[in-house]
């Protein structure tokens, strides 16, 4: 392979920021989940659900341990890998990557460590402030970085001044067309993937037998979330994908494989999308769906690829990660409400309780897919009609990102294996601490 | 006043301060980090615990720091980070690996700790020989050659060296018991090597560039400038003295002035940084390159500086919250 200092800052960017956003997708949910066991516990006086806090509070300080210290990583490679972006959107993508340091992430850093460590040293109520806070600087500081790659998705509110963007409007900067839709769908996202990993790791632990009333708690608090958000992320889903085929049609069209544009357009179940012959092989669809879904009309116009020669992603990949997407939220929405309609009448099934434990990591499949289709979908713009990513690209030599892209990688391979293997870990470990009292239990967890 | 002309300057001042928050508060936690593998197996809990409800936090920082570089200094980012692209990376690899052995290293299965313990020693030590090397490699203004880079690994010897002292002198503060007269014993070992590298260092920074020579031995700066060097004498020597009187003292059980020796390596750091602050000012990359020509426009940076003249003193407030209740010795953290 040739060393392109283009193609290898881009994966390289993308194997960091893959990296990256795994671990704020599980700890800007988890911080609210852990804020309503701590308000179950403050209305019942229930140890159980503190007991459940205890648990998920180590889950999330590894979570955001590794969140931290991978975004340090990307804080140097904005600048490294694109110098180019901060030469034209400087005034835009410097104020609002400014606020969310400011504004979010020495809130959520600083009450952490009262959150995790403080409970004895504080009161009961400042300690429920502390994790209303530091659930509040993840949203916040999610609110912020969404602002700004939907800014990149759909830029508004600047006008382009000697090939450098100036802001007119900062209220249409940070709510751009696509913003309010894709912040929902992520905020969705992050819950899902939430719930489904309390879900599938309390399963782990109740069909080890372990089925303690913080257990209980846990599972019910997961499959519940879930099969609450599931169709509300569908529905946000459909949403944005019609904001989509307002504002970037090429992307949408590469969502659904449509070469050509066509009107009444099926929706494709199964295709290999092919840009040498710019058609697919092997497709499968049903007639007229997807024209109904995105228009609205059963025979409703499609604009296909062709109107974008030269300037459309790459089709395969978007084609792709979108359906994967698609099947993890179809799959989510039967586990979920399966799994809590057993949960109403009783006791989950066995293979119920297997099924939860499998997808404990689903929502990671399905927030990976989700931004493969939005980034890669974006491509061959850095920033829609404003900068091309080879334009932005750095300077610094191939070799060099070369030998850092094999160090991040078999780094990032090693940490996300004992991420998974420590979870579950700690899921087996805290099963046999049951018939300990609470107080031997949490002693036991020097940190 | 012409904008133009003070944001900069106010930005820049910012990073400044960002940027010694970050060596002084990060550096005393790395610092431990690197002191770990001194420390008897049951004394590493606590000396983990004493800087646990902190790190996080303290790492923020140098997010601050280089998003101020990023946001207010595009150019200079591009160029420096450029340059020290190698440097950086081994930062990460460091930074990333003790960040996350911090965790793991609790709630990982029993064999596996002791490797954790070691990432967590060997990111540290990493991450700060890295940092040292990266300010050698910016204050030669990246010039090449054997005498260039030998001049940037002293510099990340030294500040290696800076961070055990500080973590030392945290440990002294934070402790007690035998684990406190050990930490005594590092600071006394660290202070030699911190005086030695800084000696070095402030020798070398001229003999490596002409541009920062011509900046200090000119007269009046000159003796202006004295107090700098004099105040770093003073307070190295006010450490060699009154540790050994602390062990002493430790020893009988009496922890008045325990919080001396982190006090005045803070001290020695804030004057160090300040030297070197006046021998880059105005420069962001020397000799190439000022801070008004590596600005970003105004109306970028007084967008954020609102922002900032509003959030920085909550921050500082409520980061002084956060210290006060974890106040006095480190006791076995627990999440209870
Ligand atoms: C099942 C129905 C779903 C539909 C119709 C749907 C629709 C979409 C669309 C159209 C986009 C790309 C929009 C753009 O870039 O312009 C997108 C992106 C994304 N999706 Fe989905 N989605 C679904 C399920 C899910 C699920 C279950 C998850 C995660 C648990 C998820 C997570 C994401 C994420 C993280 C992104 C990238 C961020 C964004 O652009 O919003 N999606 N989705």
């Amino acid at each position: 392979m040739e060393f392109d200092p283009v193609t290898l800052a881009r994966i390289q960017f993308g194997a960091n920021i893959s990296f990256h956003i795994l671990f704020p997708t599980i700890s800007i949910a988890m911080g609210w989940v852990l804020l309503f066991f701590k308000w179950r516990f403050n209305a019942t006086r229930d140890e159980a659900w503190m007991e459940a806090y205890g648990f998920w509070v180590k889950v999330f300080a590894l979570t955001f341990a590794v969140g931290v210290v991978s975004g340090i990583t990307m804080s140097f490679q904005f600048g490294t890998n694109w110098p180019g972006y901060m030469r034209t959107v400087g005034n835009i993508a410097g104020p609002l990557l400014a606020y969310e340091v400011l504004t979010a992430f020495f809130l959520e850093a600083t009450f952490l460590g009262i959150m995790l460590f403080g409970r004895s040293r504080v009161s009961n109520r400042m300690h429920t402030l502390a994790t209303f806070l530091v659930a509040f600087g993840t949203t916040v500081s999610a609110f912020w970085i969404i602002a700004l790659n939907s800014w990149m998705q759909t830029p508004a509110g600047f006008t382009m001044v000697n090939g450098q963007a100036h802001v007119t409007s900062w209220l249409e900067v940070i709510f751009n067309p696509s913003m309010p839709y894709r912040l929902i769908h992520m905020l969705l996202a992050s819950g899902l993937t939430v719930a489904f990993l309390v879900a599938g790791l309390s399963a782990y632990r109740w069909g080890r037998g372990d089925r303690g009333l913080a257990v209980r708690h846990s599972l019910k608090t997961g499959v519940y979330l879930a099969a609450l958000l599931i169709p509300l992320q569908i529905l946000a889903g459909d949403a944005h994908g019609l904001n989509t085929f307002h504002h970037q049609p090429a992307k949408l069209a590469a969502m659904e494989g449509v070469w050509h544009t066509e009107r009444g357009a099926p929706l494709l179940l199964f295709a290999l999308p092919d840009e040498a012959s710019q058609s697919n092989r092997y497709q499968i669809g049903i007639p007229r769906l997807a024209s109904l879904i995105i228009t609205h009309q059963p025979d409703g116009e499609i604009r296909g690829l062709n109107e974008f020669a030269g300037r459309h992603p790459p089709v395969g990949k978007v084609f792709w990660s979108f359906r994967a997407m698609v099947a993890v939220g179809v799959l989510m929405l039967a586990t979920a409400w399966l799994a809590a309609w057993q949960l109403r009448r009783g006791e989950p099934a066995g293979w119920t309780v297997s099924l939860l434990t499998a997808m404990t990591f689903s929502g990671w499949l399905a927030t990976l897919a989700g931004w493969y289709v939005t980034e890669i979908g974006r491509q061959p713009w850095l920033v829609t009609g404003v900068l091309s990513t080879a334009d932005a690209a750095s300077t610094v030599p191939g070799g060099m990102i070369l030998s850092t892209l094999l160090m991040y990688l078999a780094l990032y391979l090693v940490l996300l294996a004992s991420y998974v293997s420590v979870v579950f870990y700690l899921a087996r470990k805290a099963g046999k601490h049951d018939e300990l009292p609470l107080s031997a239990n949490l002693a036991g967890e020097q940190a | 006043m012409n904008a133009e002309l003070w944001l900069p300057v106010v930005f820049a001042g910012l990073m400044a301060i960002s940027l010694l928050a970050y060596v002084i508060l990060d550096g005393y936690d790395l610092g431990v980090g690197i002191l770990l593998p001194l420390g008897a197996k049951a004394e590493r809990d606590t000396m983990i615990a004493s800087i646990g409800p902190f790190w996080d936090a303290n790492e923020t920082w140098l997010v601050l720091g280089v998003g101020l570089l990023l946001v207010a200094f595009p150019l200079a980012h591009g160029i420096i980070l450029g340059e020290l692209y190698l440097p950086v990376a081994l930062m990460l690899l460091g930074l990333i690996l003790r960040g996350v052995a911090f965790d793991f290293r609790v709630k990982a299965r029993d064999p596996h700790q002791p490797w954790w313990n070691a990432a967590f020693a060997a990111g540290s030590l990493l991450a700060a020989l890295s940092q040292g090397v990266m300010l050698g490699r910016y204050l030669t203004g990246f010039a090449p050659g054997a005498a260039a880079w030998g001049f940037a690994l002293l510099a990340g010897v030294g500040l290696a060296a800076a961070y055990a002292l500080l973590g030392a002198g945290w440990l002294i503060m934070k402790t007690r018991g035998a684990l406190q007269a050990r930490a005594i014993g590092w600071a006394r070992r660290a202070l030699y090597g911190t005086g030695l590298a800084v000696l070095a260092v402030s020798i070398a920074t001229p003999l490596a560039s002409s541009h920062i020579a011509a900046k200090w031995f000119v007269l009046p700066d000159f003796l202006l400038l004295l107090p700098l060097p004099l105040g770093s004498l003073a307070l190295f020597v006010l450490l060699a003295l009154s540790l050994p009187r602390l062990a002493r003292r430790q020893a009988a059980g009496n922890d008045t002035l325990c919080w001396l020796p982190f006090a005045a390596t803070v001290g020695i750091v804030l004057l160090s940084f300040w030297g070197l602050a006046y021998s880059v000012f105005p420069d962001i990359v020397i000799g190439r390159l000022t801070i008004w020509q590596a600005a970003s426009s105004p109306e970028a940076l007084s967008v954020i500086l609102w922002g900032a003249a509003v959030v920085l003193p909550t921050i500082v407030g409520y980061t002084v919250y956060a210290y006060r209740v974890f106040w006095g010795k480190a006791e076995g953290l627990s999440y209870s």
